[in-house]
């Protein structure tokens, strides 16, 4: 028996330094990645990074799909702490200011030497940068992003004797119309607010002319009067008018409800566009958020990171495969496949998506949106005072506290939480 | 009051398999029908081909089966060696080291998440399949149910088998494991059914598809964000419960008998 | 000799426990006494300032109040559709088998897909329980997104889960019970309803206490729904306290924080222990 067990463990060791002394010269890469909305994302993910290792045989890159954005950030960090070699991860482009004060992950200002990187830096839109700029350096560079858009089902939109290309442009007209579309079978907007609840407020508060925070990532705005009003028009939204059902909405089935008929309008990001596509069997219509006193949403979404802990030939080789990832041909690949925004100007002239945009013109409604957009709540200690926020959301609407006491006692935590960061 | 219990214990079982059923029926048809009933809706296996093409579930599958095979071989030997030593032999410290084994009854690995994970990663194990078998190997349950059928075995029958000149080990080996078939039995299908369907704790260790368990490709392949359709997560459910499903169908009079028989009680 | 033999064969397994359960257990203790470690911040002594945060800590105090609900409506309720499964199949009825695999199956099902198949029941609107009740005309409800309604939701479908494993105890335990007594039942002429009182409740007393703290000591590790279901929310009305210290230690990274959490977790847990130690001395001699 002892033999046996002594014989498998000597051919074992033996097998496995043949395999890693086969693999030696490469350049060994582990990417973490995030996916949060429908549609086979991995599948499109492993494709681009196929063609990357038939372009680059020297590198050998694991691209690790590790659930939504909180799993990814868990499991990458959990992974650094636990001393496993993590070169690179698409994550929250709001870590950003928790990956710095973890020391975990490296500037591209610093890593972009050359003018060709410069210039590459500088080629994204710029409202997609705002999240991953902090202390003067670029630390995220975009990739999977959005922002919130309204779909619309057009053909409840004719059934109640609305015009079907005139979706609503403010508040009021969101009201009056969700009012018209709501009938037994049917609401006339959805609004998630679970997985992400202060994503979605984060477009009322800007709608409304407020932001939730300030841009060093130490200050919050939770309880400004022109965010609690924001918050009340969301919780009226159901108890008052009466277009939206009561208690939270699920991020994750609201899709499914779009599209089996269950609202007439959804809130939801801009990333779910090709699945929407892919599986509605009626008419639908993508739109801008509506304006109370400008139009707004957050951007959102992943942005690449590069960690600290990595030798100077695996920076060089993670650069890398960020360039090739966020190239214009592969942005507009991606953003085909999925809906996200391609990330930069070059990627809507490619042929590729021009054409995809000209023959479905919701495509590009994120993108043009970009120009009402801010930069998505982001703090030092964003996970909690992230969940904070959500939790005050939610009380909010599940009718434990009012707007205005939640939003106070939001602020008055993340006070607490911040303090030591000013 | 005969009938009115009838009428209870038919309905109790309707209710109970109902939720499966209906996994069933939305894995066998198109999405459009998941949510929506009509007996006369065509049947599909393309929810099970998309399922399997989505996720590698054929890996999850192998990674589960190792890691409780694993995790079983283990408790099956140390279980024996400390159940051994607590039935039959006097040494020091025995009465305070069988209290502290017993411990583990009531204070779960899983209970502490945050210290066993240091240790795991201390050890370098964090990801692989040890890390999420080895907090799960000496199995203070195994141990006792052990012990218990150990000391039920005549020491007469060791008298006889030391007369023969077996030694200490020899006697377990050929003496108390063999009389003790259908504990061990027992004890491997508890073990085997709780680990196939266990998931914090190999959510915390696992990462790379390569040792990811069933349960947790199956939660993040899933998870409500991904927004899969319910009828692809209905076959993919299907697809990770049916070995162990099928095992207990095929075994389901061993299992209860076993249950019955060892004393777990 | 027989010292040294004798602690050769216990040792292999004894470092193991060991390890994962005395080690973490006094590792615990000591990390709740200090302030949390980041790159920034080197850690240090801090007496009781977690244990004052915590008592502070609205969501300690929401998730603490929705474990010790959890646990104690899952457990008895679990407990006593179990004892009913187990007279039910006792009978000779038609189908008997069936009726008792039904009853078993879902335990053999992981959690995370349990939560999967009930999710398709709550949702709102599109979920099974709500087509239904739309179809008869009555009120929907949106079950996991109500504060009021998304913890019993959650039970109700633990104690769908867990009610079959129970039963296999009550079967073996009924299989003990001697024929005679309810012979002797009959021959007096005792109702069925006098007869469960008066003899098979009394007699399945051991096992009802073994199985009902062994489930509650496991019901506070039950959280692998609300990974699926509803992350804790809405506002932590689902929260129970093991999830609430897995996002603090690995979503937060708040090490020591959890460590405190983890001790609260470990007394409630050392004094149902307790009780089962207390009650065998006293008066239950049948293990």
């Amino acid at each position: 028996m002892l033999k046996l067990i002594k014989k498998v463990a000597i051919y074992s060791v033996i097998a496995a330094s043949l395999l890693t002394s086969a693999n030696a010269d490469k350049t060994k890469l582990t990417m973490y990645y995030p996916v949060s909305v429908g549609g086979p994302l991995t599948k499109i993910v492993d494709s681009m990074v196929y063609d990357f290792e038939k372009q680059n045989p020297d590198i050998d890159v694991k691209a690790i799909y590790a659930g939504n954005y909180n799993d990814a950030r868990i499991k990458s960090l959990a992974a650094l702490k636990a001393g496993e070699p993590a070169q690179l991860a698409v994550m929250f482009s709001i870590d950003v200011y928790d990956l710095i004060e973890q020391n975990a992950i490296v500037s591209f200002s610093d890593l972009a030497k050359s003018q060709e990187d410069k210039k590459w830096l500088k080629s994204f839109y710029p409202a997609l940068m705002e999240n991953g700029t902090t202390l003067g350096k670029v630390w995220g560079i975009p990739f999977q992003r959005s922002t919130i858009v309204m779909y619309y089902n057009k053909d409840a939109f004719k059934k109640a004797g609305l015009d079907p290309n005139k979706p609503p442009k403010n508040w009021d007209e969101m009201v009056s119309m969700g009012k018209k579309l709501t009938n037994d079978k049917q609401w006339g907007l959805m609004i998630p607010s679970t997985g992400y609840p202060y994503w979605m407020f984060g477009a009322l508060a800007k709608q409304n002319g407020e932001v939730l925070m300030n841009g060093e990532g130490t200050k919050t705005y939770f309880n400004n009067p022109k965010v609690i009003e924001a918050l009340q028009y969301w919780k009226d939204l159901s108890s008052k008018y009466k277009i939206m059902p009561e208690g939270t909405i699920e991020w994750g089935t609201l899709r499914k409800n779009f599209l089996s008929g269950k609202t007439a309008m959804m809130w939801h990001s801009t990333g779910n566009l090709t699945a929407v596509k892919k599986n509605a069997t009626f008419d639908f219509g993508v739109a801008m958020l509506p304006a109370k006193e400008m139009r707004g949403t957050p951007t959102g979404g992943g942005n690449f990171y590069i960690f600290k802990n990595t030798t100077a030939k695996q920076k060089e080789a993670s650069l890398k495969l960020i360039k090739f990832m966020t190239s214009p041909e592969n942005s507009a690949k991606w953003s085909i496949g999925t809906g996200y925004i391609g990330i930069s100007k070059a990627a809507y002239e490619t042929p590729a998506l021009k054409k995809y945009v000209e023959e479905f013109p919701p495509a590009k409604v994120a993108r043009d949106q970009l120009d009402f957009a801010t930069a998505e709540l982001s703090t030092y200690q964003t996970g909690r005072v992230r969940k904070i926020l959500d939790d005050s959301i939610q009380a909010v609407l599940t009718d434990k506290k009012s707007a205005k006491d939640a939003l106070n006692d939001a602020q008055n935590q993340a006070n607490r939480l911040l303090r030591d960061y000013k | 009051m005969k009938l009115l219990q009838k009428i209870a214990t038919y309905l109790l079982a309707l209710i109970w398999i109902l939720p499966l059923f209906y996994t069933f029926w939305a894995a066998f048809h198109s999405e459009k029908y998941s949510a929506n009933f009509d007996i006369f809706a065509p049947l599909s296996i393309q929810s099970f081909y998309d399922a399997w093409n989505q996720a590698p579930f054929l890996h999850y599958l192998i990674n589960t089966f190792t890691l409780v095979t694993i995790i079983l071989i283990g408790q099956m030997i140390l279980c024996t060696l400390a159940a051994y030593a607590f039935a039959k032999f006097d040494f020091y410290g025995k009465s305070v080291a069988f209290f502290l084994v017993l411990m583990q009854l009531m204070i779960m690995p899983e209970n502490l998440i945050l210290e066993n994970y240091k240790t795991i990663s201390y050890l370098n194990l964090v990801d692989t399949t040890w890390g999420m078998a080895i907090p799960y190997i000496a199995s203070a349950f195994g141990i006792f149910l052990l012990r218990q059928t150990f000391k039920t075995i005549p020491t007469e029958l060791d008298e006889a088998a030391k007369m023969e000149g077996c030694s200490q080990l020899g006697i377990l080996f050929r003496v108390y494991i063999p009389l003790s078939k259908s504990t061990y039995l027992a004890y491997a299908l508890v073990s085997v059914s709780y680990h196939w369907n266990n998931f914090l704790w190999p959510l915390i260790i696992a990462n790379s598809n390569n040792v990811k368990p069933l349960t947790v490709g199956l939660a993040i392949f899933a998870a409500p964000e991904s927004g899969v359709q319910w009828s692809t997560i209905s076959a993919a459910t299907l697809i990770s419960v049916a070995p162990l499903l099928l095992a207990f169908l095929i075994f389901q009079k061993q299992f209860v008998n076993s249950f019955l028989h060892t004393g777990i009680k | 000799m027989r010292h040294v033999y004798g602690w050769l064969l216990l040792l292999p397994g004894f470092i193991l426990i060991v390890a994962f359960t005395h080690y973490p257990t006094v590792t615990t203790f000591i990390n709740s006494f200090f302030s949390n470690q980041t790159v920034l911040k080197p850690k240090r002594f801090i007496g009781l300032d977690n244990y004052e945060y915590m008592l502070h800590d609205p969501i300690f105090m929401q998730t603490l109040k929705n474990t010790l609900y959890f646990s104690l409506t899952t457990v008895p309720l679990s407990i006593m559709i179990a004892l009913a499964m187990a007279i039910f199949v006792q009978e000779k009825i038609k189908a008997r088998s069936i009726v008792r695999l039904a009853y078993f199956t879902p335990t053999i099902l992981p959690m995370v897909a349990v939560a999967n198949i009930w999710l398709f029941f709550y949702a709102p609107e599109i979920g099974l329980i709500n087509q239904v009740l739309h179809y008869f005309g009555f009120n929907e409800y949106n079950f996991l997104g109500d504060r009021d309604l998304v913890l019993g939701s959650t039970i109700v479908m633990t104690v769908w889960k867990e009610a079959g494993f129970f039963m296999i105890f009550y079967l073996a335990a009924l299989q003990g019970i001697p024929k005679e007594l309810y012979e002797a039942a009959k021959i007096e002429g005792s109702s069925p309803w006098t007869t469960f009182t008066k003899v098979t409740f009394p007699l399945l007393m051991p096992t009802t206490f073994f199985v009902m703290i062994n489930a509650l000591i496991n019901s506070f590790k039950m959280i692998d729904h609300l990974f699926i279901l509803t992350k804790g929310g809405p506002d932590n009305a689902s929260n129970l306290l093991l999830y609430y210290i897995y996002d603090v230690a690995f979503s937060f990274f708040d090490y020591s924080y959890a460590a405190t959490l983890t001790m609260v977790l470990l007394t409630i847990l050392i004094i149902i222990s307790l009780i089962q130690f207390g009650l065998i001395e006293k008066k239950i001699h049948y293990k």
